[in-house]
This record gives C-alpha cells, structure tokens and sequence, in this order.
C-alpha cells in the first residue's frame, strides 16, 4: 500500500503595515538560517506593449542601487554577511530574495526596505543592465537549441492577447529603446508598499521580527495601488498549430498547450489537472512514457504538467503543457495521436486508486524536499499569500492532493480532450557545418 | 509607451527620501550550528555505510558512490558507452520486477532513485518518504545484485541515448566542456564524458550485463544516508538490504591524469554561435591541503561568488556576459580551477583580456583586507546555507567521504577560514592564478570573434 501523505506544520502570522505592505511571519526555530522576501504584485504579463521584457529588466534595475547602496552595495552586503540571493520575474509576480545566517536578519531587512523605498534609478545602470540581460537571452535562448521552448515559444499559439501572448523575455529592440522614464513610471505605478508582500521565515520571534519589520518598512510613504486587472480571455476553440524552426536543435520538439481551470476559483479542479500531468508523466510507470516511450517508441523523451513556469505559480490564465522531443524519422501527427489516445482512455477510464496514491506520494515527498530548504519554503509560502491571498495552500497540499479522487483526473483528462488547444513544433533547420 | 500612463515621479525623485540615507545595521549575534555525529559501518562486503541524524522534513536521502573507472589507462570509448547504457537500464528489471514494477515500488513510498556515471564514478542517488526507507534500500539491493538488463531494455535506451547524446552535443556548454576536457586531459579517461553515439550503438546487452558483473561492486563503494532517522536502524536496514551484495576485488578508482601543462587557448568555430564560450583552467588545491583555505578565499575574490573582481568587472561594468564563475574542480590526484563565462561573440576579445587582466590584477595588486573579510564570511555562511537540508548534508558527506574526509574537517574549516592571512592569500593568487599558469579553450563563431582573440596572442586554432 502506498504510504500516505504527512501533513506539513508551517505557523504563519500576518499583518499589514499602515502604508499597505502585507507582512508574513514565518517562525522556524530548528534553522540557523534566514530568509527574507519581497513579492511584488506585477509580473511581465502586466508589461506595457512595445516594451516587452520590461517587467525583468526592472527586477535587474532593482539590485543596481538604491537611496543608502551604492551600485555594487546590495550583492557585496548580503555576499559579505554569509548569504546568497536572487530575484526572478514570473507572469504576475516578480520576486527579490535573500538567504542569510539568523545574524544578518535586519539587515537583510534593512537592504529590501532601501530599494523598495528609494532605488536609485541611473541611466548608465540601464544600460549595463539593457547589455546583462541581452547576454542572459543570448545564453538560455538565442545560442542554445530549444530555447524557451516551451514558455516563449507556445503561449503565443494557445493566446491572443497581448499579456499573455507575448515573450517575458522580451525582443532585443523593445529592451533597447527602454527609458529611464520608463523605469521611474513602472516603479511609481507597481511598487508601492501595498502591492507588495513581505515574507521572513527562520528563528524568529515574531514580536521582536515585527518591530524591526516596522521599523525599516514603516515609513515607506503609501501610494495608491493599481487597480486588480483580469487578464482572463476565452480559451481557444478548436486546434491551433504553429511551427518554429530552430537552427540549433538536432531533433524535433513537440508541445501541446491547453487551458487549466482557475486555481482561486476552483482548486481542487486545477488539482485535478496537476495529478493528470502526473499520471501522464511522471516516472516510468507514467501513461505517456509506457506508451510513447517505451510501447511505440515514438519520443526520446516526454513530460507533462501544470503551470507554465511551475504549479500554483500563476493567476488566471494558465496552461498545461505536454512536451516531447522525438526523432525526424516519426511524424508529429503520430505522436499526438498517441497522445490524444492515452488522454482518451484516462477520459474513460480514469486512474486506478492505487496508481494515484502513488503519486500523490510522490509529489508528498516532493513537497517535504522543497520545504526542506528555507528558500524554496518562503518563496512557495510568498508566491502563494500573494498570488490567491492563502499561503496555507502549501501546506494544505499534500493533504487536499491526497483528496483528488480519480474521478476528478478523469474529468482533467476530458477537458483537455474537449477544449481547444495549441500545438507547437519546433523543427531543426539544415545549417552549413564548418 | 502605448499605455496611458499616470503622473509619477522622475527617476531622481524617486531615488531619495528628506531623511537622507541611512546606516546599515550591524550583524547580530552568530548562531553555532552543531553537525550531526555519523554513524558508520563497513559491510563484510567492502561497502562503507555513513548515516546521519538531522531533524526536520520526514524524509530519507540516500547517496551511493562506486568508483568506476574501466581497466585502459587512456580514454576507452567502448567502456564509457558500456558504462552509460549501464546506468540507463540499471532500474528496468531484476527477475521479478520489470522497469515500471520498480518505479511502481519506488513510488509508493514517494521514492525516487537516478543513476548517473562519469569517468570516475557510477553514482545512486534517491530519497523517500522516511517511513519508506526500507522500501527503497530493498528496491536498491535488488538492482544492485540482480539487475537483468533485459535485451529489450538495452536496445530502446540505446536508440534513446543515442538521441540524447545528439541533443546534448547541440548545447554549447556541452561543446565547450568536452573541447576543454580534451585541452586538459588529451587522452585520459577524464576526457571522455559524452560516449559517441557510434560506441553507444554497438554496445551489446550481455557487453552491460558482463560490466555490471565485473564492476559495479561494493568494495571501495560509499552509501551515505541523511534524514529524520534512526541511525542505528538504519545500519541495521542497510545490513538487511545490501548484504547480500558482495564480489571478489574492489571497485576501480581512476588513476589520476597528468598535471594539465599551462597552454595556449585553443579556438574552437561553431558556426553560427552568437555567444563564446571562455572555459579557462589551471592547477588548484585540494581540501586537504594546509593552503586550501587562503585559496578558496582567492578564488572566491578573483571570481567564485558575484561581489568578485571578474564579475563586477565584465558583467556589472562592461555589460559583457550574464554570468562569470572560478571554481575549484576535484579530480583524482589533484584538484583544478575553471573560470567560466559565457559572452557576445562581438566581445570575446574583451571579455578575455578583462579576463587575463584579473587573473594578473589578483597576483600584482593582492585582495584587501576588506576583501577577505567579506570571502571569509561567505564562505563561512554559504557553507551553513548549503548544509541546511538533508539533501545538502548527503552530498557533502558524500563529496567529503570521496576524499578521505569527514564531518570534522568540516567542523574544523570555519577556524581555518578565520585563521587565513591577507598575505596568505596574495600568496596563493600570485602562485596560481598569474595568467600564464592557464590553458583552456574559446568557443564560438571564429569568422566573427576569432581575428581579435587571435590578434591578443597566447590562442591557437583556425
């Protein structure tokens, strides 16, 4: 019998301060380490039009200085107290961490207040920053066979409004043309304190956490927020297929996009969909390795998912993806029959109870991994208080994970079979070898 | 902008406050962090057995490290392919379970185990939910002395690998790595990490299963096990597991290569790259060493963390590249230092004068006071940081367990981080990061970048 999911014991205090930012406490007593976390309500969905990629090349502004730090200041403080950090950029939020031994706590407090109050915003930073970014396009997508494929490369397929059609990345001449301006306005707009969530979690005691929270938050002055933005739109009827050549890949890339439910509005369905890309990919035992792996040997390799850039890690609209890498000699028609085959039988059928038990304890185990560290705990428990209002979600998971019934991965299984899709393929263009 | 935009502040509005700037906070009190005590066991089989206690998610990590290098003393393309399909179709059957059986086992308890090998050593790794411990040393001991490599498996993940390796010589860093493994090693077994697809397509299933037979022995092989456990069942489950696991011999450690000579760059044209690579390499120090310390606190000022010499320089000044490393590399023998970058084919020439002129700047005009500081206190965190999960604990056993180490020198190594000397470390820097002490390897469209890398001097190639 498959073992059962273990809850996790996460203790969380919140707050607001008077200026509007949300505060999330996070007490651990068993860690010697800290870790501090600002959210910002806005990602690169919320990036005006002709300036895409400004969302990210902002996170990277944000690191360049600020009103007590000089440009270098924020790595060389937070390096020379014993800690790491890092900032990433998603569809509707944008992240700015650290990690430091308990002895760094205020400062590590002090250095995300500064920039949140007052970054300073240069014209030679931006454009140090324009050519930095430029080179991380250049390294993860424009040198590299599949890059962004599929999280560049789909979404504009399955999509037809600009925010959640258009690359996060950004074209190298919109980040060109970015302003200082530009910066000044999106800061005043998106960062003001009560669009923001902050998280702590290690050794603390929440009291004393508070009153240094409140101390270097506190007198941030509020501004308004921009109002909540909806950037639902009706989901695509029927198939839509685009294909992308790729000078650098020596086989073919297939994905398939479709639309998850709403995970504020209905969880447990989008749950449903999480545990289906599960039983589609996950492990040897997995649907689609059985079959288009091993059975017909039609993909090198195949995954399946919920979430473009992970689970849980976006508002509304969000897609489920199926990816496959597969040999020039099998025709994409194939694999995507074979696909829709096994999405058929789970519509009838469903999974065994037995066969979801079994993943629900793997993801339970997978969760305990990711928890295990306290980077990955704030930023999950962050994500979630600021994206559907419940950091209790992550916690909640491996028991409402253990909850989906196969029925429910049934019902997954016939709206992807029912709704429309995008079909993607990304084909190796002949190049001249040297 | 399209957008309509609101009034919003100027840039230099926005970047002060009538307060002024403000102190930073001092650092608070350290917090001492214990390591656990290891239990330990050697097997009558050879197989040494490592457990630790640390409290937290409840969950097992386990780590096996068996040497495993192949009988030639120079690169032996057929035992790196016979060693790849190896550890691709070591979990796809034993005599009464078949691939998906196995993972249908694994993943009951929330388990998981991957295997991979590269010249030096064939490694398992996995973890469970801690209940299920037992489940997964049962699925581990099984494989290891029973695994059937079935003639069907060997052939479908021989088609796969062979896909696989094509898709991996596509990646730049791939090509780069093994330009430069071949630059430092020529013809040792270091230098072939990749089998050829060619080698991998002959490779026949009883060829694995005889390898398998001959080398994938527990004599000189390493189990550590990290989680919220009891060590002492735990050697106990280990002892019920694997005991049954036993052969004649030990496990083949690879010898060590040759000193790499200090060299010109070579260059290396990929048509069409719109990024080179810089992977350059040069003698280093091993933990063992009573200078380990003052280096690793060179390393981590020339380039080993971001607030480095080098990337403040080609990445927060020049715009040159997202990201530039030095790190020190373990290999049998010795150890090496990489430095790393990857930047715009129209300033690979900058980049790598930049690159020279830091690798000299760390010898003429050696780290500051502040600058150590700073290292050493990295250091001192980043290893807290690393060691904070059961994950991270394993591997570090692990790694150390590799070298003849253990926890204590880990216990020790704060000391030794506090006790270094500023001119210790100038010591170390002018010693072995002078310029001159390098060889590697330049990666990238010659026809764009290859007239001004070349015209720099010290680079060989077309």
């Amino acid at each position: 019998m498959p073992v059962t999911a273990s809850p996790l014991t996460v203790d969380l205090h919140r707050t607001r301060l008077a200026n509007g930012l949300r505060v999330l406490l996070v007490p651990d007593p068993a860690t010697p380490v800290v870790g501090v976390a600002v959210h910002v309500d806005v990602g690169f969905r919320s990036e005006p039009e002709g300036r895409t990629g400004f969302a990210h090349l902002f996170e990277h502004l944000m690191f360049q200085g600020s009103e007590s730090l000089g440009k270098l200041a924020h790595f060389r403080h937070v390096q020379g107290s014993g800690g790491l950090f890092n900032g990433s950029t998603h569809q509707d939020y944008t992240d700015y961490f650290q990690v430091l031994p308990a002895a760094a706590f205020e400062r590590a407090l002090f250095l995300e207040a500064d920039r949140l109050r007052a970054p300073k915003l240069t014209e030679e930073n931006l454009r140090n920053q324009v050519d930095v970014v430029k080179e991380e396009i250049r390294l993860n997508v424009l040198n590299r066979p599949y890059g962004g494929f599929p999280w560049i490369l789909l979404p504009p397929v399955l999509y037809d409004t600009f925010p959640n059609a258009h690359n996060g990345y950004g074209d190298f001449s919109e980040l060109e043309q970015a302003s200082l301006d530009d910066a000044a306005a999106f800061f005043d707009t998106y960062y003001a304190p009560a669009n923001a969530q902050l998280t702590v979690l290690g050794p603390i005691d929440v009291d004393a956490a508070l009153a240094l929270v409140e101390k270097h938050f506190g007198d941030i002055p509020a501004r308004p927020v921009p109002p909540p933005r909806s950037f639902g739109e009706p989901p695509p009827a029927g198939e839509r297929r685009r294909a992308v050549p790729d000078a650098h890949a020596p086989l073919p890339a297939l994905a398939v996009g479709y639309r998850l439910p709403d995970p504020a509005a209905d969880l447990d369905g989008y749950l449903g969909h999480a545990l289906l890309g599960s039983v589609l990919g996950d492990g040897e035992a997995a649907r689609l390795q059985r079959r288009l792996v091993h059975a017909d040997g039609l993909v090198t390799d195949v995954s399946a998912g919920a979430g473009l850039m992970g689970p849980l890690d976006a508002r509304d609209p969000d897609t489920f993806t199926i990816t496959a890498v597969h040999p020039a000699s099998v025709d994409a028609d194939r694999v995507l029959a074979a696909v829709d085959d096994e999405l058929d039988r789970l519509a009838a059928d469903g999974p065994s109870a037995e066969e979801l038990a079994r993943l629900v304890a793997r993801w339970s185990s997978g969760l305990h991994r990711q928890n295990d560290r306290v980077m990955w705990r704030m930023l999950g428990l962050g994500a979630r208080e600021l994206l559907y209002g419940r950091a209790e979600i992550t916690a909640e998971l491996p028991e409402r994970l253990t909850a989906v019934t196969p029925h429910r991965v049934r019902t997954a299984a016939a709206a992807l079979r029912s709704g429309g899709r995008a079909v993607l393929r990304v084909e190796p263009t002949t190049r001249e070898q040297a | 902008m399209t957008a309509v935009r609101q009034a919003h502040r100027s840039a230099e509005e926005i970047g002060r406050t009538p307060a002024g700037p403000r102190p930073l906070p001092p650092l608070g009190a350290t917090r001492e962090v214990p390591l656990p005590d290891v239990a330990e066991r050697t097997l009558p089989s050879g197989l040494r057995v490592l457990v630790a206690h640390r409290p937290g998610v409840p969950l097992a990590e386990l780590r096996l490290r068996v040497p495993f290098a192949g009988p030639s003393a120079t690169a032996d393309p057929v035992h790196a392919a016979t060693a790849e399909l190896l550890a691709e179709t070591l979990l796809t059957g034993t005599p009464t379970r078949d691939r998906v059986g196995i993972d249908d086992a694994l993943a009951a308890v929330g388990g998981d185990l991957g295997v991979n090998v590269d010249p030096e050593r064939l490694q398992l790794g996995g973890s469970a939910l801690v209940e299920g411990l037992p489940v997964v040393l049962g699925v581990l001991g099984e494989v290891l002395t029973a695994a059937t490599h079935p003639d069907a498996e060997v052939a479908r993940e021989r088609d796969r690998l062979v896909e696989r390796i094509a898709v991996a010589r596509a990646q730049p860093d791939t090509i780069a790595r093994e330009a430069l493994q071949r630059r430092r090693f020529g013809d040792h077994p270091l230098a072939l990490e990749t089998p050829a697809a060619e080698a991998v397509a002959g490779v026949p299933a009883e060829d694995v299963r005889a390898l398998q037979a001959a080398a994938l022995v527990p004599g000189g092989s390493t189990l550590v096990v990290v989680g919220d456990v009891d060590p002492a069942a735990v050697l106990a489950e280990v002892e019920a597991s694997l005991g049954g696991w036993t052969a004649d011999g030990t496990a083949r450690e690879l010898t060590a290569p040759p000193a790499p000579r200090a060299e010109d760059l070579l260059l290396v044209h990929r048509p069409g790259s719109v990024q080179s690579q810089l992977r350059l390499s040069a003698p280093a120090l091993r933990r063992e060493d009573p200078r380990y310390a003052a280096f690793q606190l060179a390393n981590l000022v020339f380039g080993g963390y971001f607030s480095s010499r080098w990337m403040e320089n080609i990445r927060e000044d020049k715009g040159y590249t997202y990201g530039a490393h030095s790190g020190i590399e373990r290999i049998p023998g010795g150890a090496l230092l990489g430095v790393e970058t990857d930047v715009a084919s129209d300033v690979t020439a900058a980049a790598l004068l930049e690159t020279r002129y830091e690798l000299g700047r760390l010898g003429a005009v050696p780290p500051t006071v502040a600058e150590v500081d700073a290292a050493r206190r990295y250091a001192v965190g980043s290893l807290l940081i690393s060691l904070d999960s059961h994950g991270g604990l394993a591997t570090m056993i692990g790694s150390l367990a590799a070298e003849g180490l253990d926890l204590d020198w880990l216990r020790e190594h704060p000391a030794r981080l506090e006790a270094v000397t500023v001119e210790q470390v100038a010591d170390v820097a002018l010693e072995f990061f002078a310029p001159t002490a390098f060889t590697g390897v330049v990666v990238g469209d010659a026809d764009v970048m290859g007239a001004g890398v070349r015209a720099l001097g010290g680079v060989v190639g077309p």
